[in-house]
């Protein structure tokens, strides 16, 4: 069955070190404090191996993806 | 969708009344005990309850009244939903928002129909703990309710009562779940594991507002087409207001959905020239000019369309002598005092929006005639806390440059008004110092 994901970030663990859009900058940029600001679409499965990853590496654990329902 | 079918009830009040929930309500503000409450208002069905509550909230119509609007039935069927483990009711009489004391009045005055309620939700819920969620003032009032039913064997599932904290967000669900599992009552990450299915000790929670449950009380006993009676078809029953600036001290004020909020205020349309403005839903909810507001119809969506919520039911008429940018930037202080602190986006941009609304009201040449900076604040921290408390801020700051247009060109350009000094006239904000000097009054700019 084919997955249709989004990226959330869960922003009381954040701590801005920015992993998430260094490997991942096309979902990813970051605002003028350095915390994440997510792409919301859903993530195309040529770009999936790169939301994994910065899911893996995220120092805080705080970068999650989730089913995006429907 | 089955018919309601009710025996006849004395207890029956008239469907097209208000008020409703406040019917019994002691004139000199004591708590009305069990004996008085169940004469007036009758037994609990406890078997029907178990039966069909959840498909009669959904005919019912009912929505939370703690600010959120949701369905109460679509929220019900998401926790018995939820999984194996029998779940935990909560309560939740944690009114953080200090221009709201509706839900404090009826856990003082009328404990037992938000009790009803909440043993109500255990029962169609099949709930395995009840838990009172209350400021301490209150426990003292909620215990000796508890216990006046314990002894009567009242309630299928006996209440706890927990005293909550007494912050601002103190109320917002995973909060309340948060302190409930002895953590610090902060907000807490709902994207992976919500309340709904991990909530109390780790079991499906179900956190509803006080007043909800009173209206649940009702709904239980009476049926949905009672509960239609008032109202319109697609915004029936009624709400709980707290009023401020209608004469001393706060009045609570029950409405008929769709109303015509000048109408519940005994305010005619002609006297809109008295108010500077009318704010709505408390302090994440936002201005309305008055003439507006006096003719609003008691509805979220109508609040919603203007850029602002009735959110737990706050109406604050601001004095035209005031100066509605002052009172604002005291509010987003206050908002920035009270955030958790938690999540990047809201610890920055609250400080931010915070700094520059004070400058607006007190040192406008600090802007040099721009509000772009604070409107790209706004656009920053919507939708990126764990909870709802910095699109609360941003809609507030929306709301005041929108509404209160004429004041900010006249700050920016003549620099601060003569009343910008004056003491707050907002509840609960006095102790906010925006560092600005009273001048001598020589009328309005």
């Amino acid at each position: 069955m084919k997955r249709h994901l989004r990226l959330v970030v869960d922003g009381t663990a954040c701590d801005g070190h920015g992993v998430c859009a260094e490997l991942f900058p096309e979902h990813v940029t970051l605002d003028r404090w350095g915390y994440p600001l997510l792409e919301g679409a859903e993530i195309p499965p040529r770009l999936q191996e790169h939301a994994d990853r910065a899911v893996a590496s995220c120092p805080r654990l705080a970068l999650h993806l989730v089913e995006v329902p429907g | 969708m089955r018919a309601a079918v009710l025996s006849p009830n004395q207890h029956l009040p008239a469907a097209s009344e208000v008020p409703r929930l406040l019917l019994g309500l002691d004139p000199d503000g004591r708590p009305v005990g069990l004996e008085e409450h169940l004469s007036r208002w009758g037994a609990m069905p406890w078997q029907r309850t178990r039966m069909t509550l959840i498909d009669d909230l959904a005919s019912s119509g009912l929505v939370g009244h703690g600010g959120a609007w949701f369905p109460v039935a679509t929220k019900w069927r998401s926790i018995r939903g939820g999984g194996l483990r029998r779940p935990v009711v909560v309560a939740n009489d944690a009114e953080g928002e200090p221009a709201s004391s509706k839900d404090e009045l009826l856990m003082a005055c009328l404990p037992h129909l938000v009790l009803d309620g909440a043993s109500a939700a255990a029962t169609a819920l099949d709930a395995g703990r009840v838990i009172v969620y209350a400021p301490r003032h209150l426990v003292p009032i909620v215990g000796s309710a508890v216990a006046a039913r314990r002894r009567r064997g009242f309630d299928p599932v006996d209440i706890e009562v927990v005293e909550s904290a007494d912050t601002f967000i103190s109320g917002q669900e995973s909060a309340v779940v948060s302190a409930l599992n002895r953590n610090a009552p902060l907000p807490t990450f709902q994207g992976k594991t919500p309340i709904r299915t991990r909530g109390v000790g780790g079991r499906p929670t179900l956190v509803q507002n006080v007043e909800t449950l009173a209206h649940v009380a009702l709904v239980a006993r009476f049926g949905p087409a009672w509960f239609r009676g008032i109202g319109s078809d697609a915004h029936p029953g009624t709400m709980l207001l707290t009023v401020h600036g209608r004469g001393p001290g706060p009045r609570i004020v029950e409405s008929p959905l769709g109303a015509r909020l000048g109408d519940v205020l005994g305010l005619s349309a002609g006297v809109a020239g008295r108010y500077r403005g009318v704010l709505l839903g408390g302090y994440g909810g936002g201005w309305l000019p008055a003439q507006t507001a006096l003719d609003l119809p008691v509805i979220e969506q109508a609040a919603r369309h203007h850029g602002t919520s009735l959110g737990a039911g706050v109406v604050v008429l601001l004095p035209a002598e005031a100066c509605p940018l002052a009172e604002s930037a005291r509010v987003v202080r206050y908002l920035d005092q009270q955030k958790a602190g938690q999540c990047g986006p809201c610890v920055n941009g609250l400080g931010e929006l915070a700094d520059l609304c004070t400058a607006l009201a007190v040192q406008p040449a600090r802007l040099s005639g721009h509000l772009q900076p604070l409107l790209d604040t706004c656009a920053l921290v919507e939708g990126r806390g764990a909870c709802r408390h910095p699109d609360g801020a941003a809609r507030f700051v929306r709301s005041a440059l929108r509404v209160f247009g004429d004041e900010v060109t006249a700050h920016l350009r003549g620099g601060p008004c003569a009343q910008v000094g004056a003491p707050s006239v907002l509840p609960g904000l006095r102790k906010i110092d925006l560092g600005a000097r009273s001048r001598p009054v020589r009328g309005r700019r």
